[in-house]
């Protein structure tokens, strides 16, 4: 076991992909994907905590019943900046861009990914959509909604709807370019003895994360510039007045924009595979079908997109069919979360920050995941649709499933990525925080959508106010707990402990290398000769 | 490792040249996959508005050059058998042959973005171009004036496309003449390759699609 022991000389003198060179230009020049992951760490934190700041607007207007503190035009901007930066800027490059770009070189035993020009490229290019945003934000921002509706987006709307879909348009190439980057990585530069089998299944469900990538974003992009194109030249292709059909909007949107979603939420699923398989001391629990259902998920994602058209005077035959296509992708799901639950089954558990957003994530997911099926069902569909039980149940997948991921990632490989420790108790404490805001935030709207209140209105009924209040007052809580990490990550970079090769006692390429790793990753490419969870056949030291 | 198992044309993170050209390969491969994806969509919208107005579409299309198409569709392929020589030449080390190629492909290029421009201009005159004073005869105007929508935008996508190749081209060829690339280091040139086929393809649909459709 001479790989997993710890380095003789102290961290800090070595070199490492922090301190072997320094300056702006080292960092805005650089190649190195672990160097591209925190920079895009920096630029979606940035834009995560924009996108909260909207959210925070929301709920203040939405205490009272009365729309009394922004018009209604304006809640129109909030809540469609809130849904454009926190999903193409935040969500989308969220896990792949920082965690993915940080491990998937590492978890595969490369020294770098296929194209590092590229990977740097592409958070260029994410810089660029982002600026144009911000820039349609500054002059007067958006109302259509994130999902830019035609007519109203192409005709009516006042906003700067093709500034903000030039951004979106910009950004998308930026996640194609990652996706291509992972797919060859993982292809091409795996160590030697690293089967596709024995790869983590975080790798796996970056794959799978990928292909929706490569295979969706550019029919978003092709949308928007046929959006921009109707809005700027009228040429009526979503105009019924020339015969141009709105719905074919909606029809392509969708296409891209439902899979998105597995965009967002695979790479947690990858994320949360490692934490259960860590922090319950086994081998992960039908490794293969946990391996494909990834796969399932990425190709019958692209099969469901109708369910979003149940109202939208599709074909009823239509939208029979994409029912049942979205409850056939709710089995892949469901073999997730049964093989994560198997896993922790007489294992050796412990509760360590990084697994309380584990916990959380497989909670609130199921959650997520059971109330999709509802919103699958046509019948009750058309009774919730445009509620606040649909805003609920996305936001327990994207928010309570990716984001929880996304938490449990950072903490878990904080130590890798930093070379520090940060609080363990203040982490425990925060994942507590997150779990109890959001549960306040979200369960309130489930409810409030069952009721009957629509969503995107500034105003509602006096009867809804009670779970509103509960709503807002959520909201703060769950604000308070994204704010203790971001303040002890900060701390930890300066007076966190020294963190070891391998903290959590983890298998894993990543784990078998200093931390903060070297320039190159690893001082000699390693041989694999066993799978990725080897936790139950021998003891795996913390160093 | 040592330096001399390491050439200077292999980047740092790669083993070996045949591990850097099949990366390079698989990833234009991958590129030209989200390429197909996004072509699909406009190919898509085409679909959906031929099958709803097929008379209209296929009047329409009368008013499209077909010789100045025809032309350029020779053009294309013209250009697709000059890129596979470059390539030839670049895989047997023949750099003369590369850059002439090369060049070749680049001239015929450049008349096919010429040979567009004029029908281009000929649709701006005939008032043609949706958004630019667009008016039509009859009483189809107004879904005619969608298959000039699809049309610019199909064929202007498709010109950008070959605008990026002969930006690139520019970029091949004066890296050609350095000799930078060799029978052993020509990755560039073949995935280039890659990329004008595909854009010649694309053309392929588009120019029956498009042209055609009123010819029986």
């Amino acid at each position: 076991m001479s790989i997993f022991v710890a380095p003789s000389i102290p961290v800090e003198t070595q070199e490492h992909y922090l301190n072997n060179d320094y300056g702006i230009r080292s960092w805005l020049l650089t190649r190195d994907h672990k160097r591209i992951a925190l920079l895009y760490l920096a630029s979606i934190t940035l834009f995560f905590f924009l996108g909260g700041f909207f959210a925070v607007l929301i709920r203040l207007e939405l205490l009272t019943p009365q729309g009394d503190m922004v018009q209604a035009e304006t809640y129109n901007k909030l809540f469609t900046m809130h849904g454009v930066i926190m999903i193409f800027f935040f969500l989308i490059p969220s896990i792949p861009a920082t965690l993915g770009n940080f491990l998937v070189p590492l978890m595969v035993g490369a020294k770098d990914l296929a194209f590092p020009r590229i990977n740097l490229l592409s958070w260029y290019i994410y810089v660029v959509g982002g600026l144009f945003t911000l820039g349609a934000v500054l002059v007067g921002g958006v109302d259509t909604g994130w999902t830019f509706y035609t007519p109203y987006s192409t005709t009516y709307s006042n906003g700067y709807v093709i500034a903000t879909g030039v951004g979106a348009f910009i950004t998308g190439f930026s996640s194609i370019l990652t996706g291509l980057n992972f797919i060859v990585t993982i292809h091409k530069m795996r160590a030697p003895g690293l089967t596709w089998f024995r790869l983590p299944l975080f790798i796996w469900a970056q794959y799978a994360a990928s292909i929706i990538m490569i295979l969706g974003t550019p029919v978003i992009a092709i949308t928007l510039v046929l959006l921009a194109l109707e809005r700027a030249f009228h040429i009526g292709i979503f105009d019924p007045a020339f015969g141009g059909d709105p719905v074919l909007f909606q029809h392509l949107f969708w296409f891209y924009s439902h899979p998105a979603v597995y965009i967002m939420v695979l790479p947690g699923m990858g994320v949360i595979s490692e934490l259960i398989s860590c922090f319950a001391r086994k081998y992960i629990f039908g490794y293969h079908f946990v391996a494909f259902s990834s796969l399932g998920i990425a190709v019958l994602g692209f099969l469901v997109w109708g369910h979003h058209l149940f109202v939208s005077g599709q074909s009823v035959y239509a939208g029979l069919i994409f029912s049942i296509l979205s409850f056939l992708v709710a089995i892949p799901s469901a073999i997730k979360v049964f093989n994560w639950t198997a896993t922790l089954y007489k294992g050796s558990i412990s509760y360590q920050s990084p697994m309380l957003y584990a916990f959380g994530f497989v909670g609130l997911f199921t959650i997520g995941g059971l109330t999709g099926l509802f919103l699958a069902s046509i019948g009750l569909d058309v009774h919730v649709h445009d509620t606040y039980f649909v805003v609920a149940h996305f936001h327990y997948i994207m928010v309570g499933g990716t984001l929880m991921a996304y938490l449990g990632g950072m903490h878990f490989w904080w130590p890798k990525m930093t070379g520090r420790m940060f609080p363990e108790g203040w982490a425990k404490f925060s994942a507590l925080v997150v779990f109890v805001g959001f549960n306040l935030t979200f369960l309130p709207q489930f409810i409030l959508g069952y009721l009957g209140m629509p969503r995107r209105y500034h105003a509602y009924p006096e009867e809804f106010q009670v779970l509103n209040v509960m709503s807002s007052a959520g909201a703060s809580i769950l604000g308070v707990g994204y704010v203790i990490p971001m303040i002890y990550f900060i701390w930890s970079l300066k007076y966190g402990a020294l963190a070891s090769p391998n903290p959590w006692g983890a298998t894993g390429l990543e784990w078998r290398t200093p931390s903060p790793p070297p320039p190159e990753n690893f001082k000699e490419i390693p041989v694999v000769n066993e799978g990725p969870y080897e936790y139950s056949i021998r003891e795996i030291k913390v160093v | 490792m040592n330096s001399t198992a390491h050439p200077s044309t292999l980047a740092h993170h790669f083993d070996t040249l045949e591990q850097q050209r099949e990366s390079a390969s698989l990833g234009m491969w991958v590129f030209l996959g989200q390429e197909v994806m996004f072509f699909g969509g406009l190919f898509l919208a085409y679909l959906v508005y031929r099958a709803s107005y097929p008379a209209v579409f296929a009047e329409a299309s009368h008013h499209l050059d077909v010789v100045l198409g025809g032309v350029n569709t020779a053009i294309l392929i013209a250009s697709s058998l000059t890129m596979a020589l470059a390539v030839y030449g670049a895989q047997t080390g023949k750099r003369n042959m590369l850059i002439l190629f090369l060049v070749a492909t680049m001239i015929l290029g450049l008349a096919f973005l010429g040979i567009k421009a004029v029908e281009y201009h000929h649709k701006y005159e005939d008032k043609l171009i949706p958004g630019l004073g667009f008016s039509y005869p009859g009483p189809h105007g107004r879904q005619a004036q969608l298959f000039f929508g699809l049309y610019f935008a199909m064929t202007g996508m498709h010109a950008l496309h070959m605008v990026i190749g002969i930006a690139l081209l520019v970029w091949l060829i004066k890296d050609a003449r350095t000799g930078r690339f060799t029978p052993d280091y020509h990755s560039h040139i073949e995935n280039f390759g890659l990329y004008w086929h595909f854009v010649d393809i694309v053309w392929i649909f588009l120019f029956p699609l498009l042209y055609l459709i009123g010819l029986h």
